[in-house]
């Protein structure tokens, strides 16, 4: 059964291939067909072979097939390989399963655009893209999923291309994607050099034999791998494409820009955990951005006015959590909060989809409100998904937060600030959530009339991905049950074999108590409650509040509103330094110097040649004339010499 | 007794006469039959050095002269009399289509 693994990847390029050439013959309810279909046989596959990975003791679950020899080289060899162990089987379930779910809701939520077709052959594109990402067993195959999803990211954010503003938000990511890229191309090139291989299963054994803790080449690979992983997963300062990224229809935010492609960075980073326990300063280096990520991401949301907004600024803030649980050594955290926060994550942006659906293309949460009586399945499952992402007890977000706070302060590499900046972040996250969620469903209507009657439900094809991600928002945390609550974190095990006993047990050591992580748990949970009550208190029980604060606290709204005005630092610092010398080597160098020397060169011989064709003056007794001088000066020569 | 000299001095004031002929005359015929002085001239050459030398090469090339020069003619002839027909001159100073 593992041999069909290259279906997996292969199947939705099928979809690719039939949605892009053929799709606008087809028609839209065979390409949405088609594309469902081909990324739901590929879950099924992946589910099947995750089922026969957990059949085998848990030290033999490895599997790697190499299909075909890509580029074989002197030393250097790349194959088209793929591999399955805890970790890619892992992702490849979120993968498919979240992306089938997505496809299924866009079905609905694209019915009727013009770009139907194209939007489902980028979709299976990604889907495929992702897939070679997790699935590949050496850096660069890899890296061309890497760069696939990246190229997917790009079409579909700029997929309404006639929008200037979705144009240059593809623009943004693409080139933003692109500075982290170049890190992780150096990443791979000094692995090569310090390994001759690029294959995972022959990098992270040499590595751990020939090189002690803390040697700098591993620590200078890991920080270059690190660089493309802040591009790709919107860590600070890379972050800025990915709220701009929002321009894209709502389900491709939901897939690329919060369930999966974001989070690429964080599975290469566990991915090479190897490395980076390794390299513990790089690790610290990791820890800090990702709490830096964390809470200035979820400081900006505070005050967002734009459902999709906030929400993009909360996945920044959920991603710089999964990064600060690989810096303090908790890469099973970090990946269990993947996978927790593709469910809710993917959750809330679909319901943000249907309540833009709904309200006709309103993204503003200040003109919505009420919205509980006349979408009653939205309203529901995106209370679970707020429920479940603010972390309260039972639902998927607490066991995985928690999980990661928790090593955070008592991890290898822990400490309680870091734990400091992970609860502050967590309060923020349950005030922001809470406060869109009372302005979005509860109160009353402060929309026009005209929107209030077009108000309705989504159609089944949207609640239903809808209800299924609810519910898995809801118990997708029992996987990992952490064993002071009587669980057995199964979910920390099934993947420890990829990341090593050593940290693990590490972990184990270090811990503080088990009350101090009881303590730790109970005030997670109270300030978690603390947002949702500030939340209402401000917005549904003192509705006047809000506006009083934003008077008092003037500059710190106005800077929060406009995202500390980063995007306006890196024009001026970066964007348009480089913007305005690009113009003048256009202008000066290229306008005048190069064209200048090719156009000298060509009026050079024009005009030189216009002197010497008055030579030719087409009566031959003068060409004569040159031919008797030319004999005679020529025999006079050899006479006189 | 007439030597070789005296060949080749006649040879070389015929051919002059070609060239200054070629050079200053304006009509075509005129610098056509001018032509024919320089190849006859070169003609009287081999003919001189072919007795001197009591060798036939000579004379064989002047007849590979002779029949070119007969080809030439034809050729030549038919080239001015179209540009007569077309032009009601054989003047070459009104000829002088290749101009830059």
């Amino acid at each position: 059964m593992f041999e069909y693994i290259w279906l997996i990847p292969f199947l939705p390029i099928i979809g690719t291939v039939i949605n892009g050439l053929l799709g606008k013959k087809l028609g839209d309810r065979v390409v949405g067909f088609v594309g469902c279909t081909v990324v739901g046989i590929s879950f099924l596959i992946s589910a099947s072979l995750f089922a026969q990975l957990l059949s085998l003791p848990s030290e033999s679950r490895f599997f790697s097939k190499v299909i075909y020899t890509w580029i074989g080289s002197g030393d250097f060899k790349a194959d088209i390989g793929f591999q399955l162990d805890p970790l890619s089987s892992l992702m490849i379930l979120v993968v498919t399963g979240v992306g089938f779910l997505i496809h299924v809701y866009s079905v609905g939520y694209m019915h009727k655009d013009p770009g139907y077709y194209r939007y489902f052959a980028y979709l299976n594109l990604f889907t495929f893209s992702m897939l070679i990402l997790v699935l590949a067993n050496n850096f660069l195959l890899m890296f061309v999923g890497w760069e696939g999803v990246g190229l997917c990211s790009y079409l579909l954010i700029g997929y309404w291309f006639e929008k200037k503003s979705a144009a240059d938000a593809g623009k943004k990511a693409f080139v933003v994607n692109r500075i982290g890229d170049f890190g992780f191309i150096l990443g791979i090139m000094l692995i090569f050099t310090t390994f001759k291989t690029l294959n995972f299963s022959e990098v992270f054994p040499k590595a751990v034999d020939a090189f002690s803790k803390g040697d700098p080449t591993i620590t200078l690979i890991a920080i270059f791998l690190f660089i493309g992983a802040m591009g790709k997963s919107a860590q600070i300062p890379l972050y800025v494409w990915l709220p701009d990224a929002m321009e894209g229809p709502t389900p491709v935010s939901a897939l690329i820009h919060a369930a999966t492609m974001v989070t690429a960075g964080v599975y290469m980073v566990s991915r090479c955990n190897a490395l980076y326990t390794l390299a513990p300063d790089s690790m610290t280096l990791v820890a800090i951005v990702g709490a830096a990520t964390a809470i200035f991401a979820a400081s900006i949301g505070l005050v967002q006015n734009d459902i999709k907004k906030v929400l993009a600024y909360s996945t920044v803030s959920q991603l710089g959590y999964m990064f600060l649980a690989c810096g303090v050594g908790a890469f099973g955290a970090g990946i269990f909060h993947l996978m927790t926060h593709a469910f809710f994550k993917a959750l809330l942006f679909m319901g943000a989809g249907s309540v833009i659906h709904a309200m006709g293309g309103e993204q503003d949460i200040w003109k919505m409100g009420a919205l509980r009586k006349h979408m009653p399945v939205t309203f529901l499952t995106f209370l679970a998904g707020t429920i479940a992402i603010t972390g309260f007890p039972g639902f998927a977000g607490f066991f995985s937060k928690d999980e990661i706070l928790w090593e955070a302060f008592s991890g290898a590499y822990g400490s309680p600030a870091l734990w400091l900046v992970g609860i502050i972040a967590a309060t923020f996250t349950s005030f922001y959530m809470f406060r869109m969620f009372f302005l979005t469903f509860c109160g009353e209507f402060r929309g026009t009339d005209e929107k209030l009657h077009h108000l309705h439900e989504s159609p089944g094809v949207m609640t239903v991905p809808l209800i299924i991600l609810a519910i898995l928002s809801a118990v997708g945390g029992y996987v990992g049950v952490p064993h002071i609550l009587g669980g057995s974190n199964v979910i920390g095990s099934f993947l420890a074999p990829v990341f090593g006993k050593g940290l693990e047990g590490k972990v184990e050591a270090h811990g503080g108590g088990e009350s101090l992580e009881l303590i730790l748990m109970g005030v997670s949970v109270v300030i978690a409650v603390v947002g949702l009550l500030v939340a209402y208190y401000l917005y549904l029980a003192n509705r006047e509040l809000p506006h009083k604060l934003e008077k008092k606290f003037k500059g710190i709204y106005k800077v929060l509103l406009n995202k500390y005005y980063v995007d306006e630092i890196y024009d001026a610092c970066i964007v348009n330094p480089i913007k305005n010398g690009s113009i003048f080597l256009w202008e000066k160098f290229d306008d005048r110097f190069i064209d200048g020397l090719v156009n000298g060169v060509a009026s050079f011989f024009d005009e030189g040649s216009a002197v010497l064709r008055r030579m030719q003056t087409g009566a031959i007794q003068s060409y004569m004339l040159s031919i008797v001088i030319g004999a005679v000066v020529i025999l006079g020569y050899y006479l006189l010499k | 007794m007439i030597t070789l000299t005296h060949y080749l001095v006649l040879s070389g004031i015929i051919f002059t006469i070609g060239v200054i002929g070629v050079m200053v005359r304006r009509s075509a015929l005129v610098i056509f039959m001018c032509i024919e002085l320089m190849l006859n001239s070169v003609n009287l050459t081999f003919i001189a050095f072919s007795r001197y030398l009591n060798s036939l090469d000579g004379q064989v090339f002047v007849f590979f002269v002779l029949s070119v020069a007969a080809a030439e003619v034809v050729v030549g002839l038919a080239i001015i009399i179209l540009i007569f027909r077309n032009k009601a001159t054989v003047n070459v100073d009104e000829i002088n289509l290749m101009k830059w």
